[in-house]
């Protein structure tokens, strides 16, 4: 008889004898399939960030064509510091591991212990941010403003995207924060969590790219 | 420098003031006037039968994907009118502006009428006429209720309907590009048009790019984990192996419009350098750009096209369509291929003997896929028992057409005669060769195959045949004078000619758009006449074409919850295999069904989103900041409502089981 406890929906490895009545094809489930709740939404939201990581790719494709296009102004030997742009690299790195260890103690049903590793998140992303800042506004008062070169344009639209992502996932986690602190950690908002963790992350391997390609090896031509 | 025409008036109004109303412009105070008797026509009925509230509650904050198709296809075809309004303006000026003769349309509002034709057909006409047939029909074929993310599919339709609203706003309030359909840097940068044209582009197309890139997001979703069970990939009707294909391609293309778009819009907002002839910028980045998206686009549109077509040629031929393994390889690699070939667009950028080979090569190669579906579907009607019902006869009309437009493709894939032909008006009649002729006429097959699945009643047949031959003889009359042309060197976008010798091929291509008028004045005639007679034109079946696939397996229409119980699949034509196998629809047994539920989050949003795009335009910056405020609210507010989906009780399902019980009893 029909087993409908254990079909995998729509995969092509499904046991595709329980749809037979012996030898006679069923061609209906006499019970509704269970669709877990938001059963698409890791798919989904995998599909988005892939998409978001290709309009990452065009930004690094324009500043490849754009990289030493410096209008006869300063390129990033000049400009950019290292130790600064470090210090910011380990401020999301660490942001990466604290997102990792509120899933954890997610995981583990801790609504309290989530919330504060969230919130050291995104105290770790302002950091990022206004490191971030800072260094933008310490170009823009050297006279190195986006307008004044290709290479300088390319450089703030692709660091800035980045920028934006961070900011806007900032905002997102003190939603759920707020989310989290009211409903608890239901289905609904573990699964809204675990999105935000793959964005977080995707931001931090983003990151590494811009770290290598921009800073390091700009620096190192 | 160009100066501004609508410069800076302070921080209340922006750009906007009363020189942005174009009260001297004849043309368009009629437009104008005509447009709003009738939108005060349509909004005076709607009040007039206290339709507001049905319409708000029952479409416009629907999630069910049946509607959503529906509406994206409504907007598709009113869309239609307005860019076939921009050709008919463009063949008759052309037709005539010989010599001493310039016409009625001044270059300047030429220059926007080409603009607008080809944005409007492409991602106002084209566009929601693919992701409609799309939404409606890949849900149903696949055995689901809804698609994966219903509220986004909703969103996403929004953010389209504001694409284009901001884009006809243009009409009447300021102007609207010159730059041509892909806004071609540096031309389209502030320095040469300093105006709010360009403007109106940008926002127009990012808003509804990202509608466009959020349902691509939606239906992969829905495709990998929503079939029912039993349906393997092999297993997927063709049309819904298109749908995934395209929306991949949506996915991985439309980002790239996103930062081209971004990107012209730091260089025009904020003086930056990306596509400027100045301090570095690289105005040929912008074209390797548009086209990396712009190309993969095109097969966005045709994709779909071609899944209809294989399925009209199998169910209109009693047959199982004819190389399905090879129809869905053909389908992938051309996905592929789709981002190996956008530089043929601009062999005339100089990149060399090595790259243009390259370019021509891979384009050359796709003509081998398509070439195999050509075949396929010829070998599904060989020793079929063909029904020539309109969508067999759209079918055939684009198997003709699109071979010729295909061929005259892989002359424009060899570098040298795409030297000559580049930018010529045989260029014109190559793409709208393909474009009518593959996914108009694709358009029109899956209206008339899937009307009568969406109304319960069939298309009226006489105005349908009418249509279809005037369509069909007046795209050959419009567009086939423009291959001689291009042949000839006459290049595109030309609001005058000084040698009266041409004159007549113009004049040729104009009457074939006069045909393609009548063409969708019978069109128009064939839905009023089918509403008309509705009665007799009736099919309660629900299979009228006796077709093959899930979505013929429930009623015309399709309950809200599209299958009573979930269909299992052990065969590729499903439906075919359920009727081989004298299924019995059951009668008893229902349950309740949980199904997603309606908000309005959506349309408000989209609708900030107007207002936005209208700030940006005239840089009114304090209603930006507000609308974006408002915008970012509303969405994050939405994201507090946990209570989205409910259940549709069983006394509810099976009364509605019960009533088609009966029909099909007395039918």
């Amino acid at each position: 008889m029909m087993a409908t406890q254990s079909h995998s929906h729509g995969s092509d490895t499904m046991n595709t004898q329980a749809y037979f009545d012996g030898d006679r094809p069923l061609f209906h489930l006499p019970k509704e399939p269970h669709h877990p709740d938001g059963h698409s939404t890791m798919l989904g939201f995998w599909i988005y960030l892939m998409s978001d990581c290709l309009l990452f790719a065009g930004l690094f494709a324009t500043f490849a064509v754009l990289e030493h296009s410096y209008a006869g102004g300063p390129g990033p030997k000049e400009l950019f510091e290292l130790p600064l742009v470090a210090l910011n690299t380990a401020m999301l790195l660490f942001s990466s591991i604290t997102y990792g260890f509120s899933m954890l103690v997610m995981e583990r049903g801790k609504k309290n212990a989530t919330l504060m590793w969230l919130g050291i998140t995104g105290l770790f992303g302002l950091a990022f941010l206004s490191i971030e800042m800072h260094e933008f506004a310490g170009l823009i008062a050297e006279g190195a403003t986006p307008q004044s070169s290709a290479f300088l344009s390319a450089f703030f639209t692709l660091v800035g995207t980045h920028g934006l992502h961070v900011t806007l996932g900032t905002i997102w986690l003190v939603t759920l924060m707020v989310q989290v602190a009211q409903k608890g950690l239901i289905p609904a908002n573990r699964r809204r969590l675990m999105c935000l963790s793959m964005f977080w992350h995707f931001l931090d391997i983003v990151w590494i790219g811009v770290f290598t390609f921009v800073y390091l090896m700009g620096v190192a031509q | 420098m160009i100066p501004d025409p609508f410069p800076y008036t302070g921080w209340l109004f922006g750009r906007l003031s009363w020189a942005a109303i174009p009260i001297h412009e004849p043309i368009l105070i009629v437009t104008f006037i005509m447009v709003s008797i009738g939108a005060i026509a349509v909004l005076g009925a709607i009040t007039y039968f206290k339709a507001w509230g049905m319409l708000w509650r029952d479409w416009f904050t629907s999630v069910d994907h049946k509607k959503i198709g529906v509406m994206y296809i409504v907007l598709a075809l009113i869309m239609l009118l307005r860019g076939f309004a921009d050709a008919l303006m463009m063949r008759s000026q052309q037709a005539i502006s010989f010599g001493s003769n310039h016409g009625y349309l001044p270059p300047h509002h030429y220059d926007q009428i080409f603009t607008a034709h080809g944005v409007i057909m492409i991602f106002f006409v084209a566009m929601p006429l693919v992701v409609g047939l799309m939404n409606y029909v890949v849900p149903l074929q696949i055995g689901a209720r809804d698609v994966s993310f219903p509220w986004l599919n909703n969103f996403s339709f929004w953010l389209t309907v504001s694409g284009a609203i901001i884009t006809m706003i243009s009409l009447f309030v300021g102007t609207y590009s010159t730059a041509g359909w892909l806004a071609m840097a540096p031309y389209s940068g502030k320095m040469a048009s300093p105006g709010v044209g360009v403007d109106y582009y940008i926002w127009g197309l990012q808003i509804a790019g990202l509608g466009t890139l959020l349902s691509g997001v939606n239906l992969v979703a829905t495709i990998l984990r929503m079939r029912a069970p039993g349906m393997s990939l092999m297993k997927m009707p063709v049309f819904t192996w298109t749908a995934l294909c395209t929306n991949i391609l949506i996915v991985a293309a439309f980002p790239i419009l996103t930062v081209v778009l971004a990107l012209l819009s730091l260089d025009r907002y904020l003086g930056f350098e990306f596509f400027t002839n100045v301090n570095g910028g690289n105005p040929m980045m912008y074209v390797n750009l548009i086209w990396i998206w712009g190309h993969p686009e095109v097969y966005i549109l045709i994709l779909p096209c071609f899944g209809v077509f294989s399925e009209v040629a199998a169910t209109f031929s009693g047959k199982r369509l004819f190389g399905y393994t090879s129809m869905v390889y053909a389908t992938i690699v051309i996905t592929i291929l789709a981002y190996l070939v956008w530089l043929h667009h601009f062999f005339t950028m100089g990149s060399g003997a090595d790259v243009n080979s390259f370019f021509g090569i891979t384009t050359m190669i796709i003509s081998i896929p398509t070439g195999a579906k050509i075949f396929n579907w010829l070998f599904t009607l060989y020793r079929g028992r063909i029904r020539f019902d309109l969508p067999m006869m759209w079918t055939l009309a684009f198997m003709l057409t699109f071979v010729i437009g295909g061929m005259t493709g892989v002359l424009l894939a060899v570098p040298p005669a795409d030297f000559v032909l580049h930018n010529s008006l045989f260029l014109i009649a190559h793409f709208h060769n393909v474009i009518i002729g593959g996914v108009l006429f694709g358009g029109f097959a899956g209206i008339n195959y899937w009307f009568p699945k969406v109304t319960g009643f069939r298309l009226d047949e006489k105005w349908g045949k009418r249509s279809f031959w005037l369509w069909v003889i007046g795209f050959y009359f419009a567009f086939m004078p423009l291959y001689v042309l291009g042949l000839m060197g006459v290049t595109r976008r030309m609001s005058h000619f000084d040698n009266p010798a041409l004159q007549i091929w113009f004049e040729i291509a104009a009457f074939g758009a006069l045909l393609i008028a009548g063409g969708i004045a019978c069109m128009i005639m064939q839905f009023i006449v089918t509403f008309k007679n509705r009665k007799q034109l009736l099919d309660t079946s629900g299979d009228l074409w006796e077709g093959r696939t899930l979505e013929w397996a429930t009623s015309s229409p399709p309950p809200e919850y599209n299958f009573a119980f979930t269909p299992v699949v052990h065969d590729r034509d499903a439906w075919w295999d359920m009727k081989r196998h004298n299924y019995q629809r059951p009668t008893s047994g229902f349950e309740k069904i949980h199904m997603p539920r309606n908000s309005g989050a959506g349309v408000i949003i989209a609708g900030i989103s107007v207002a936005f795009g209208f700030a940006m335009v005239w840089q009114i910056w304090w209603l930006a900041a507000i609308t974006f405020a408002a915008m970012a609210v509303v969405g994050i507010g939405h994201t507090f409502n946990y209570n989205r989906d409910f259940y549709i009780p069983v006394e509810r399902v099976r009364e509605v089981e019960e009533a088609r019980t009966r029909e099909l009893e007395t039918a």
